[in-house]
């Protein structure tokens, strides 16, 4: 128990000094506490989320045989697939743009791909229903088409934070490789394939994970650009808060949970945490 | 580092900008800029809005009313801002001068939360404020304690514990909006303190400096980048916050956003509701303005 070995405090361990230690414990319970509470109840034999009644998967079969819930989460998923796709492909496209050419009015093309990362979300979520609704676009199509809004809406907030995560990446690139590319006789496309993307690949792994948890996340945007028939998990999780509160929230949530843990862990895995720390 | 110049690539330079120019025209400026027009127009009909340059919706937005609920958001998330910077300063602390073998895990648990969707956090919190939830049972039992402690010595027992109202107050919202922001905070303390020269606070610390004028006059200054850039990233949703003041908050805890929701889905002003998301922007920018131009005069300081 290397923690708690004897060995006199230094000046600087503030980490060892016990209030310290209080103080972030204090801060990982405020955090943790709800969530962990919500993942215990999800197993709890009771309507009430409050007192403990034994082990229970019912709510997990409530859950997955609810078809709107499965729907909404069918949805969310496919949405967030389908924006993280273009997503990565356009914020490295932007990112390569920024990284690699001068040109006229690019400190504009800057400041409005970092807007929609300042620009409020209930602002963006406005201007889509708005957008939307002014060109008539065309709803009731079959799925997946009917998601097509609220995807393009999700890949217009996601790929600005890619491009930022590709740009910063690419910093760390040395031109020379690129002109020795060159030289050699490979052409712009092979140069881009076989010298730029494997220096990118962490970058883009970055931006996709961020991308994906960022477009499952959004309740806020997709809430003003889902129509009826087009409900995603958060949307169709927050009509049930609203309405009542059932065990099968827990369930589904503590679902959604697991796998922004095991996202997280793949992170862990490909950069290291160190890695993750500074993409954020 | 040298630039090419588009001019002398042009094929590559259309075939990696046409994309992502023409998708942030398209499906973000086009958009954007159609809201701003609407906040120059009025209903003329159950449907239809025309754009006729009228300034009443800006007019209407400072009414005593809306005014308020603009003063009211900016206090709240200027305060959630101010609690997050409390409470994350000394965990950012913590996780810097950690050792190295815990540092990444406890980087880890402050993260996890960050990537967790916000709508399950806020409802995990709402279950756990509840009335009959486990916070209202704490401090129940805090009070059977207190009650038990003075029946000790002698006193009258407290009456019976009723359970407090948590949710659905202003209280609700701070708290609320706490507990979703923190990781935001912390994380830009973290990568400020960490590039913080430590041999700085060893020499203030052995020239006779106590640990806190240490931490004000060394570690704060230095860190400020870090503390802004934190601040900003806490205050700006904070300011915009829909979902904790919708779910938590009571009749009289609505913040902006909430005001701006309800022209569109139930009052049916789109033009009013356009007027209000560009004050929202504009305030936005006032804020980035102010802090890039602090940065400007940090970085001019240095010199």
């Amino acid at each position: 128990m290397a923690l708690f070995k004897r060995q006199p405090i230094a000046p600087l361990d503030y980490t060892r000094k016990l209030w310290m230690r209080g103080w972030v414990g204090a801060t990982l319970l405020f955090l943790y506490a709800p969530l962990l509470v919500l993942m215990v109840f999800s197993f709890n034999d009771s309507k009430r989320n409050v007192v403990w009644k034994g082990f229970t998967l019912k709510y997990y079969e409530k859950a997955f045989a609810n078809s709107s819930l499965v729907e909404a989460m069918v949805n969310s998923l496919t949405i967030a697939l389908l924006a993280t796709v273009i997503s990565v492909v356009l914020g490295a496209l932007a990112g390569v743009l920024l990284w690699r050419f001068r040109f006229p009015f690019k400190g504009a093309v800057e400041g409005v791909m970092s807007l929609p990362i300042i620009v409020p979300e209930i602002c963006l979520g406005v201007a889509m229903l708005i957008f939307f609704a002014k060109i008539d676009w065309p709803t009731g199509l079959p799925w997946p088409l009917n998601l097509s809004a609220i995807t393009i809406a999700h890949i217009t907030f996601c790929f600005p934070f890619v491009a930022m995560v590709v740009r910063s990446r690419m910093a760390s690139f040395n031109r020379e490789q690129e002109e020795a590319a060159k030289d050699l006789g490979a052409s712009e496309w092979e140069t881009f394939r076989d010298i730029l993307l494997p220096h990118m690949k962490p970058g883009l792994i970055a931006g996709a994970l961020l991308a994906f948890t960022l477009s499952l996340d959004d309740f806020v945007i997709t809430f003003f650009t889902s129509g009826p028939d087009t409900v995603t998990f958060p949307v169709k999780v927050y009509s049930m808060v609203r309405f009542s509160v059932t065990p099968e929230v827990n369930a589904a949530s503590t679902i959604l949970i697991l796998l922004t843990i095991a996202l997280t862990a793949v992170a862990l895995k490909v950069q290291g945490v160190k890695g993750i720390a500074e993409t954020h | 580092m040298a630039l090419q110049d588009w001019k002398q690539h042009k094929r590559p330079f259309a075939a990696i900008a046409s994309g992502p120019i023409l998708w942030l025209l398209l499906f973000f400026l086009v958009p954007m800029t159609v809201v701003w027009l609407y906040s120059f127009g009025q209903n003329s009909g159950p449907a239809e809005i025309s754009i006729t340059g009228t300034l009443d919706n800006y007019k209407r937005a400072t009414e005593w009313l809306y005014l308020s609920i603009f003063g009211k958001s900016l206090a709240v998330a200027a305060l959630v801002t101010v609690i997050c910077l409390v409470i994350g300063f000394p965990v950012a602390m913590a996780i810097t001068f950690a050792s190295e073998k815990w540092r990444p895990w406890l980087l880890v648990a402050i993260m996890l939360p960050f990537w967790t969707n916000l709508l399950i956090r806020t409802y995990a919190l709402m279950m756990l404020m509840g009335s009959n939830g486990y916070a209202n049972r704490g401090l129940g039992a805090m009070w059977d304690g207190a009650s038990w402690l003075k029946t000790l010595v002698g006193l009258q027992p407290l009456e019976a514990w009723t359970p407090v109202q948590l949710l659905y107050n202003n209280f609700a919202v701070v708290l609320g909006l706490v507990y979703v922001h923190l990781p935001f905070m912390v994380l830009p303390l973290y990568s400020a303190l960490d590039r913080l020269d430590k041999s700085l606070i060893e020499a203030s610390l052995d020239l006779g400096a106590g640990h806190l004028r240490t931490l004000f006059k060394i570690v704060v200054p230095l860190a400020m980048p870090g503390i802004m850039a934190g601040v900003m990233i806490t205050l700006i949703p904070a300011l915009g916050a829909y979902l904790t003041p919708d779910l938590m908050g009571g009749t009289d805890s609505q913040m902006i956003a909430n005001v701006i929701e309800r022209q569109f889905k139930r009052a049916n002003d789109w033009p009013f509701g356009a007027a209000l998301s560009f004050l929202l922007i504009y305030a936005m920018f006032i804020l980035v303005a102010l802090q890039s131009m602090r940065g400007d005069k940090a970085k001019a300081g240095e010199r």
